[in-house]
């Protein structure tokens, strides 16, 4: 377990590091000081172990190195393996940082049938979780980033994990992913907020990935009901728009942007349907991030 | 070259009790069987012997995972074969399923947890060009390949190239035989075809007799260079013989069939491999009832050395020095036995070049 000592470079270097994250625990092998550089950064709060002095069971054995190609001659490139598997092409190996994260949420997304998994934030306050569905380019993680610095906990800024049996949402908070603009709104909003290294140019444009709050970290096991369902949509210059939306559609949208909704079948459709019960649902257009944070801090926690 | 069976072959072929596994242990096993494809099996392994309770929840959540994901294929595939169905229903002969669909709506042992992608038709070769048409019909389109690539498929092959549907993604491969028919061991289809066994609940399609399934399997095991699947597939073998026997039938019933289609070779190695690595009882008696073509001498210690390591799960922890080697060398085998040289020469300069081509581009 965590000492202040840890040599995180050297066991990532090694057998490999375990980081336990939310219900996961992924055991991480890499020869890059680079990827050892962001993951001192990013997940400095999280409990990490050896994988040679590991006891228990981990679910992913996860590598990022650098691989030989045609193009490699131009540019080194780096690619994602899950235990000899590699669902991605390799990216320039500047982006290790990144390419860490997508695969890790790839090992959860594709892999796990256990819970309802749906491409959304989540945060929680009081209790209660905010689910947030959305496409890229909503500023879904801008919102979400800036809500973890306003007093809601981080469950998860990617993949929302709805359990079967009892319809909760599983924390699996990471580092929230920005880009592009939204670096530089959160840099100068929270000049407290840590960020990893910056990966420039990939396919997103460029990311970079800010640390958890570490109170988000330490309630990582403690999972929540969901009572709000809300759509973001940042426009630039609209007005604030916090609208209810039908159920029905709710559920549709929800199910568009699921991972394994219809890999679960009967047991997708019942989660979902007893998730959406009882959850109010909204479509949210926003501009002003004040106003927005005004917004979740005026919803009511159902009695 | 003493080789140690992995652990994941050791719970199946029971010399491992999984009631006994640390921790360590089934991380490893997990991996083994997740790479290998058989998590769903492994699942359905220990629910027949009544051990869920017994295994560590985060265990089981991965096996569960690989269970459900094998569910939704078999509902998956129901739904494709009520649309092949009404095909069927028109044709004047039966649409055979093999492989893998073929377990599934056979309500075979070998479908329990079973991982599959494409659905496996076999007709007579002089029925190809009209199934393949009813298929476009229905919305099944040809695979975008070349000139070249169609050839090769419709001159050499023992199937047309893939068809996908246009809206479903579901993938058929069509066949007329279960080897290329450049192969010299190319058996009479007829003879397969014949002895298929039309379903009561599905209107015009056919499974092959239980014997002709364990056969293709073998055949394509070990006709086939590309042995990552290659511990699934002694897998399915093992589960097949195993029904196959409890169905009243015996291993010499399997070998007079082997001997009637020619098929001595894959059938000999599937008896040696499901006997060796998964403990299936098979006596030198019975095996030495396959009339020709079977290894002999110094080959048989060669092959086992070469299959032993290739069968097994294609996870680094399954390895050794050697097998990498192996499956190097049962590639290039699997080619030498599928075309003649003067074919098959020109073939794998095309094939090489053309890969030099694309990657050069990407």
């Amino acid at each position: 377990m965590k000492t202040d000592n840890f040599d995180i470079a050297n066991s990532l270097h090694s057998s490999g590091l375990v980081l336990n994250i939310g219900l996961f625990k992924f055991n991480i092998y890499s020869p890059l000081n680079s990827l050892a550089e962001s993951i001192e950064i990013l997940y400095k709060d999280y409990q990490y172990s050896d994988y040679a002095r590991m006891t228990e069971f981990v679910d992913f054995h996860v590598e990022i190195k650098q691989v030989n190609s045609v193009t490699s001659m131009f540019s080194k490139q780096a690619q994602f393996f899950l235990d000899g598997l590699s669902p991605f092409n390799a990216l320039p190996i500047q982006h290790a940082p990144a390419i860490i994260e997508w695969g890790m949420n790839w090992c959860v997304s594709s892999q796990i049938n256990t819970h309802l998994i749906i491409h959304a934030a989540v945060i929680e306050k009081n209790g209660f979780a905010v689910v947030m569905p959305a496409p890229p380019g909503s500023g879904k993680s801008t919102l979400t980033a800036a809500l973890i610095q306003e007093g809601w906990r981080l469950l998860s800024d990617e993949l929302t994990l709805i359990r079967l049996d009892n319809y909760q949402a599983s924390p699996f908070p990471r580092p929230v992913s920005l880009k592009n603009e939204s670096i530089d709104v959160i840099k100068n909003r929270y000049p407290d907020v840590v960020f990893g290294p910056i990966s420039s140019d990939t396919a997103k444009g460029n990311v970079c990935h800010i640390r958890p709050p570490t109170l988000s970290v330490k309630n990582q096991h403690i999972e929540c009901p969901v009572a709000w369902i809300i759509f973001p949509k940042y426009q630039g210059g609209v007005e604030t728009q916090f609208t209810k939306f039908s159920k029905a559609e709710t559920l549709m949208s929800v199910a568009k942007n699921s991972f394994n909704y219809s890999v679960l079948g009967v047991d997708g459709f019942k989660s979902l349907t007893k998730v959406i019960d009882k959850t109010d649902c909204y479509q949210f257009k926003y501009s002003n991030l004040d106003e927005a944070i005004q917004v979740f801090a005026q919803l009511e926690s159902p009695q | 070259m003493s080789f140690h069976l992995p652990l994941l072959i050791t719970v199946f072929n029971g010399q491992t009790n999984i009631t006994n596994l640390t921790e360590v242990q089934w991380d490893l096993l997990i991996r083994q069987a997740r790479k290998a494809m058989l998590l769903a099996k492994l699942y359905y392994f220990v629910e027949q012997r009544q051990l869920l309770g017994d295994i560590p929840p985060v265990v089981l959540r991965h096996l569960k995972s690989g269970q459900v994901h094998a569910e939704k294929q078999f509902n998956d595939l129901h739904w494709e074969l009520r649309h092949l169905e009404r095909i069927a229903k028109k044709l004047e002969y039966p649409l055979v399923l093999l492989k893998g669909a073929a377990y599934v709506i056979g309500g075979m042992k070998a479908a329990k947890g079973r991982i599959f992608s494409d659905i496996d038709i076999m007709v007579s070769f002089d029925s190809i060009a009209n199934t393949e048409k009813q298929l476009m019909i229905q919305g099944w389109v040809s695979s975008n390949l070349d000139a070249y690539d169609q050839r090769y498929y419709r001159e050499w092959m023992h199937e047309i190239p893939a068809m996908y549907h246009m809206f479903r993604g579901s993938v058929i491969d069509l066949h007329h035989n279960i080897l290329p028919r450049t192969v010299k061991a190319c058996p009479n289809a007829d003879l397969l075809l014949t002895n298929a066994r039309p379903l009561s609940e599905y209107h015009g399609i056919s499974l092959l007799a239980h014997e002709d399934m364990i056969i293709h399997s073998a055949t394509h095991l070990f006709y086939d260079g590309e042995l990552e699947h290659g511990c699934r597939d002694i897998m399915d073998l093992n589960d097949l013989l195993s029904e196959f026997i409890e169905e009243g039938y015996s291993v010499n019933d399997l070998v007079v069939r082997a001997n009637e289609l020619g098929l001595q070779k894959p059938v000999y190695y599937a008896l040696r491999y499901v006997h060796m690595i998964l403990g299936f009882p098979v006596s030198d008696e019975v095996i030495n009832k396959l009339n020709q073509n079977i290894p002999t001498g110094i080959m048989i210690p060669i092959m086992d050395f070469l299959f032993i390591r290739a069968l097994m799960p294609d996870h680094t922890s399954c390895n050794d020095r050697w097998t990498g080697f192996a499956r190097w060398l049962l590639y290039v085998r699997s080619h030498w036995l599928r075309m003649p040289l003067h074919q098959l020469i020109p073939h794998l300069l095309r094939k090489s070049y053309r890969r030099m081509l694309s990657k050069e581009t990407h």
